[in-house]
């Protein structure tokens, strides 16, 4: 079984350019710290996965590798643009552009419909109303979720909502994908549904998939992982 | 009849014996000790179900002394013939660090395996953490492998795959659960 | 089960809602805001039904101080008073007066008025404590200039109209006969004089106005959290509570907190009691212990405010079903029916029109269904408003995603945004027919005084024994600091030999060029004044004789005859109005043609031209007016004269009207808070998906602004008509058709209002900390 262990290769870090870095990123909350030096990098097309206990940081680096909340120290680099360096205003614009997002649940506008609510990312970036919707309808079929588009969230099932919320994130076709617990909401069989088609579109698109899990039958859908404890990441591939 | 986690099946050879070897030498590292101390160690840490057998000490230790992993420190007079005090050699160092430093392949009850290995880093003052991320690697490598295996194979490989992955996973969280009271466990160890 | 049980379960039902409602953290929030709400109502609902109380008392002792002969011819003796009304101005304040001599003298059986101990002794008066104050103060410099009284006492409360009057008696040694009058006691039977019908629509209006809102605010109060609520009551369900029960439950939970809103709600009106006495509106000024409710009607409050709140949360419950896995809002609420919400509305509009153009205060009927018409009518926009606002917000389409967000939201909780703002509908409407009416009341009592402030500021005028004295006058008004220039005229009345009358004007030419177009003028020369339309035979004719000797009162020559001839060389020269907007026709003379002394009964008129920018002119020359005897009378010369009060209502209501505005803006705030905190995930999601602060803040703007617009929408459509209905029936001109924009300009600070201070939690929410699980 010894060709088993080692395949596949586990794409260990190159010489290559990470399409996003984090170095040294420290994140305190209160009094309690959430990150303590966490290094983190993804090339352009790798999935990653982030596992690690509750509460070790995990969310927190997802939030400073996407410029959602500014690292205590440290510094985040996409595209080799530090992040630290943009101002609030460019940093929301790089995430309309050239990020998506999804989270566990609570992420569809309970208001609208499944359509309008994929459309949404493309309609902020000034896309026409037209446009989006057909976009959006585009990317509710390739999810298998085009026969609800004109329901409401709360008329669909969670599986179901997920899938709008992968639509959602990848409609704009993101660069980076970040997913914090994608199926963390759902029972084992919707749950592979949703990951076989989220990495199957984010592969299609080329995305870059940061996806944080503590499951790891999730996380075997990337293509290595980064265990985050005590606040620091530990890349596995390198462990090895 | 056990199923390795891989879709083949394959009659299971017992690699206990082995590890009973390392387990031994591991013991030995803390200080040189007779046989019949060594059974009494092995069999208060791990052989709660299965107490060594003094025969089974006797054999593992020629082996040992046969492959220069371990010498005789000195034989005690009185007593019984097999009074030999044992004391691991730099090459038995080196052996227990290989097999703890060797994720073991991901099958089923491997538990005892890792139990030991990690008792033993405890024990010996080596990186516990480590080895379980290490094991932790090795594991997600191969439902990796499983998981791109299932979004090409029919629904038969999906749902034997399936099977294979959700005991990874169980050993998986055993290794997070594990790892997550280290401390607790070493405190009981030295103790 | 048996009676017992039942009522005995419930009971526990009710008390395990209550035991929410004081449950720690989010149940007292709750609870509180409840009760805030609840006890703002109550206040206003205890003020209301204090007024009448307060109004009755504070005219039974305007009766009781007023002199019981108002005129009539009564010999002196012992138990007799001569009395004169002395009032005066001060700095925009009126200051009631009274001189008051016993013909008795110390010895008189007369009672003194209320508020007295006895008469004040010549040279003594009795002050108001409010006019005592203010004398003593430096800003009553001025009118302790006019007083020379020593101040022997003060007015007790029984004499006053309110804590705040300015209230004086003061003793005289002696008063001119033919001012004073005479009367043995004081106090009068309170007349029962019938209101106009316009007064009588005006309290209708305002009741129904101003209390309407506060029913509806109550009843969003109720409301406050309902959301959360509703989760528990869905918890409870899990546990094994039946509809019933969860419905008991919320009615006991509602209940504790309407009880905590009417405790509080008395306790504010009691705190505001004793405020109320220490501030005055429009000179009225109230005593704490005349601030009482009517028995009957805080019997209603007490008994009506718990249950129209359990009532009210009952109704709020019905259209969602509380299930034990959560709540489900029915989707498919029936659709509005527009017939049956037109119904109030028309209703009311029939039982109005009946009265168009001719309504007089009448019976009590009459009022009750001119009451009710008004009452049904804007009840019938509150239930009409649900309907619009569904049809409406369900058309909206398009736009860019901060609005998309917002109309969305409205068309899934339509009713919820309709019923907020309902209250706002309400008390707009009405506040936009009163604005109305006020306007037309006022329109009809404002007049053209044909006055001319650029000519001349002030206007001093009074009747004298002897026009020779006039100089004097305007001597001493010209050394008033501030005045800057002087027009002083002699005015009385002459009669042609023929028995023609014809005024005579004696003044400089100064004087005489204000009054008419004079190519030259000479002191000694005589003009013959006229308007162009007056016929010229009716004017004296140079070389006419006049009888110079005529009194004021009967227009008569009276006594012996004066004689004055008419130069042979008076030109006819053409008048104008002076700065007062007087026209003087007949004969202008300049002193040294006409002694002023020869005229008998003269009115002495002086216009003063005065610094705008020193103070307190006016005050001044009323000091010199209140020193000749009769005192003169001091006039500001404006260019139109509006009923003052009336104006005040007026802005009386904006405020009204806005402070109801904010009232229900302050529980949109409330439930804007709620809704924001419910989507906290949502909203940290969105702003990881770059959703920019702006967008989110517009559609917050956007989420009040449609409703509170439609709302003002329809108020103003229904606020204008009913005032149209309102002014018809009171028999007034149309106008004022743009009563509504002060109220638009509320309503939209209102808006702003809503949304500025939402927007801290906004911000608030958007960090991602929202998103965080762990």
């Amino acid at each position: 079984m010894s060709s088993t262990a080692h395949d596949p290769a586990p794409p260990a870090a190159t010489a290559e350019t990470p399409l996003l870095a984090a170095t040294g990123l420290h994140k305190t909350y209160g009094s309690t710290p959430a990150l303590a030096g966490a290094d983190f990098a993804i090339r352009a097309g790798e999935t990653v996965a982030v596992m690690g206990p509750s509460g070790s940081g995990k969310s927190t680096l997802l939030h400073c590798l996407a410029g959602i909340v500014p690292p205590d120290q440290g510094t985040v680099r996409y595209n080799g643009r530090d992040l630290g360096s943009l101002s609030d205003g460019e940093r929301s614009a790089l995430r309309r552009a050239d990020f998506g997002f999804v989270f566990q649940f609570g992420q569809l506008v309970p208001e609208l419909t499944c359509e309008e609510n994929v459309a949404l990312p493309l309609r902020l970036t000034g896309t026409g109303r037209k446009a989006a919707a057909a976009r959006a309808t585009e990317w509710l079929a390739r999810l298998e979720v085009d026969d609800v588009r004109h329901h409401r969230p709360g008329q669909i099932s969670g599986g179901q909502g997920q899938r709008v919320a992968v639509a959602r994130a990848l409609v704009n076709t993101p660069r980076v994908l970040f997913a914090d617990e994608p199926t963390g909401a759902l029972d084992s069989l919707n749950g592979e549904r949703v990951m076989q088609l989220l990495v199957a579109a984010a592969r299609d698109t080329k995305a870059a998939v940061v996806l944080v899990t503590h499951e790891s039958r999730v996380a075997a859908y990337s293509d290595r992982e980064v265990v985050v404890r005590d606040g620091r990441a530990r890349d596995m591939a390198g462990a090895l | 009849m056990h199923h390795v986690y891989t879709p083949h099946v394959y009659p299971m050879c017992i690699v206990r014996g082995m590890s009973i070897s390392h387990t031994l030498l591991g013991l030995l590292e803390a200080g040189p000790r007779h046989g019949y101390d060594l059974k009494r160690a092995f069999d208060a840490r791990f052989g709660q179900d299965r107490p060594l057998h003094y025969g089974q000490v006797y054999s593992t230790m020629s082996r040992l002394l046969k492959n220069g992993l371990v010498e005789v420190d000195g034989i005690e007079a009185g007593g019984g013939p097999e009074r030999k005090r044992y004391a691991i050699t730099d090459a038995g160092v080196t052996d227990v660090e290989d097999w703890l430093a060797t994720p073991e392949k991901p099958e089923p009850y491997l538990q005892s395996v890792l139990y030991t290995k990690v008792v033993l880093a405890l024990l010996t003052g080596r990186n516990a953490d480590s080895l379980l991320d290490m094991q932790r690697a090795e594991h997600l490598r191969l439902m990796r492998g499983l998981t791109r295996r299932k979004a090409t194979g029919d629904l038969a490989d999906q749902l034997i795959c399936d099977h294979a992955l959700f005991h990874l996973e169980a050993d998986l969280r055993w290794l997070d659960l594990t790892a997550a009271r280290l401390d607790r466990l070493a405190s009981e160890i030295h103790t | 089960m048996s009676g017992g049980g039942r009522v005995s379960s419930w009971a526990r039902e009710l008390a395990v809602g209550a035991r929410f409602a004081l449950a720690g953290g989010p149940g007292w929030t709750r609870t509180l805001l409840t009760a805030a709400g609840v006890g703002l109502g109550v206040v206003v609902l205890l003020l209301a039904a204090s007024v009448p109380h307060a109004v009755a008392e504070r005219n039974a002792r305007g009766d009781a101080r007023s002199p019981a002969s108002l005129g009539e011819e009564m010999p002196p003796g012992p138990d007799t008073v001569q009395y004169i009304s002395n009032g005066t101005e001060y700095r925009g304040d009126s200051v009631g007066g009274m001189l008051l001599r016993p013909d008795a003298g110390a010895d008189t059986t007369a009672e003194p008025p209320p508020g007295l101990d006895a008469f004040p002794a010549p040279g003594e008066m009795a002050v108001s404590p409010a006019l005592g104050e203010l004398l003593d103060s430096p800003e009553g410099e001025l009118l302790a200039e006019r007083f020379d009284h020593r101040r022997a006492g003060t007015i007790g409360a029984e004499g006053l109209k309110g804590p705040n009057e300015l209230m004086y008696y003061a003793g005289a040694e002696a008063l001119p006969e033919e001012r004073a009058l005479r009367t043995d006691a004081f106090g009068v039977d309170s007349v029962g004089t019938e209101l106009p019908p316009v007064l009588v629509l005006l309290i209708v209006v305002i009741c129904v106005v101003l209390l309407m809102p506060v029913a509806v605010f109550m009843a969003t109060a109720v409301r406050f959290g309902g959301e959360r609520r509703d989760q528990r009551l869905a918890a409870l369900r899990l546990l094994g509570a039946d509809t019933d029960m969860t419905r008991r439950i919320a009615a006991g939970e509602a209940l504790v907190g309407a009880l905590f809103g009417l405790v509080a709600g008395v306790g504010a009106f009691l705190a505001l009691r004793q405020f109320l006495g220490s501030i005055t509106v429009w000179e009225f000024s109230t005593y704490p212990g005349d601030i009482v409710p009517s028995p009957l009607l805080l019997a209603l409050i007490l008994v009506a405010v718990p249950v129209s709140a359990v009532v009210a949360s009952l109704l709020a419950l019905r259209g969602i079903a509380i299930e034990p896995l959560g709540v489900v809002r029915e989707s498919s609420v029936p659709r509005r029916r527009l017939m049956w919400r037109l119904a109030p509305g028309v209703l009311g509009l029939l039982l109005l029109l009946p009265f168009v153009g001719s309504f007089d205060s009448g019976s009590s009927a009459e009022q009750g269904q001119v009451a009710t018409g008004v009452v049904l009518l804007l009840a019938g926009t509150t239930v009409l408003l649900p309907w619009l606002v569904e049809r409406v917000v369900g058309r909206l389409r398009g736009g860019p995603v901060s609005w998309q967000l917002a109309t969305r939201r409205l068309q899934l909780s339509s009713g919820a945004a309709a019923r907020t703002v309902s209250g706002i509908t309400v008390a707009v409407a009405g506040a936009i027919a009163l604005h109305m009416l006020f306007f037309g009341a006022r329109t009809d009592q404002t007049v053209a005084t044909g006055d001319d402030p650029d000519r001349a500021q002030i206007e001093v005028s009074r009747t004298s024994a002897d026009g020779g004295d006039m100089s004097a006058l305007v001597g001493r008004l010209e050394s008033v600091p501030g005045v800057t220039d002087s027009f002083g005229s002699v005015v009385g009345d002459a009669v042609t030999e023929t028995g023609d009358f014809t005024p005579v004007l004696v003044a400089d030419c100064g004087t005489l060029r204000e009054s008419a177009v004079l190519d030259s003028c000479a002191n000694g020369d005589v003009f013959i004044a006229n308007s162009g339309d007056v016929p010229e035979s009716r004017l004296p004719a140079p070389g006419e004789r006049l009888n110079l000797a005529v009194s004021w009162e009967t227009g008569e020559a009276a006594g012996e005859p004066r004689w004055w001839t008419v130069p042979e060389t008076a030109p006819l020269v053409e008048s104008r109005p002076d700065a007062s907007g007087q026209e003087h026709v007949g004969i202008l003379a300049t002193p040294a043609a006409i002694d002023p002394g020869l005229l008998a009964d003269p009115w002495t008129e002086v216009l003063l031209r005065v610094d705008p920018h020193e103070a307190d002119v006016i005050e001044h020359v009323r000091n010199v007016a209140w020193e000749t005897s009769p005192p003169a009378q001091v006039w500001e010369l404006e260019s139109e004269r509006v009923s003052d009060e009336l104006l005040q209502v007026q802005q009386a209501l904006l405020v009204g009207a806005t402070g109801i505005m904010l009232l229900i803006g302050a529980s949109m705030i409330v439930s804007m808070f709620e809704q924001l905190r419910e989507r906290r995930r949502l909203l940290s999601a969105l702003v990881a998906f770059g959703t920019r602060r702006g967008t989110l803040a517009a559609s917050v703007l956007w989420q009040t602004a449609v409703p509170v617009g439609l709302g003002l929408a329809v108020a103003a459509v229904v606020g204008t008509g009913l005032g149209a209905l309102l002014m018809s029936m009171a028999g007034l001109r149309l106008g004022g058709w743009l009563a509504f924009l002060p109220m638009a300009g509320a309503g939209a600070a209102t808006i702003a209002l809503v949304t500025l201070v939402s927007l801290p939690l906004l911000w608030r929410l958007m960090r991602p900390d929202g998103l965080r699980t762990e």
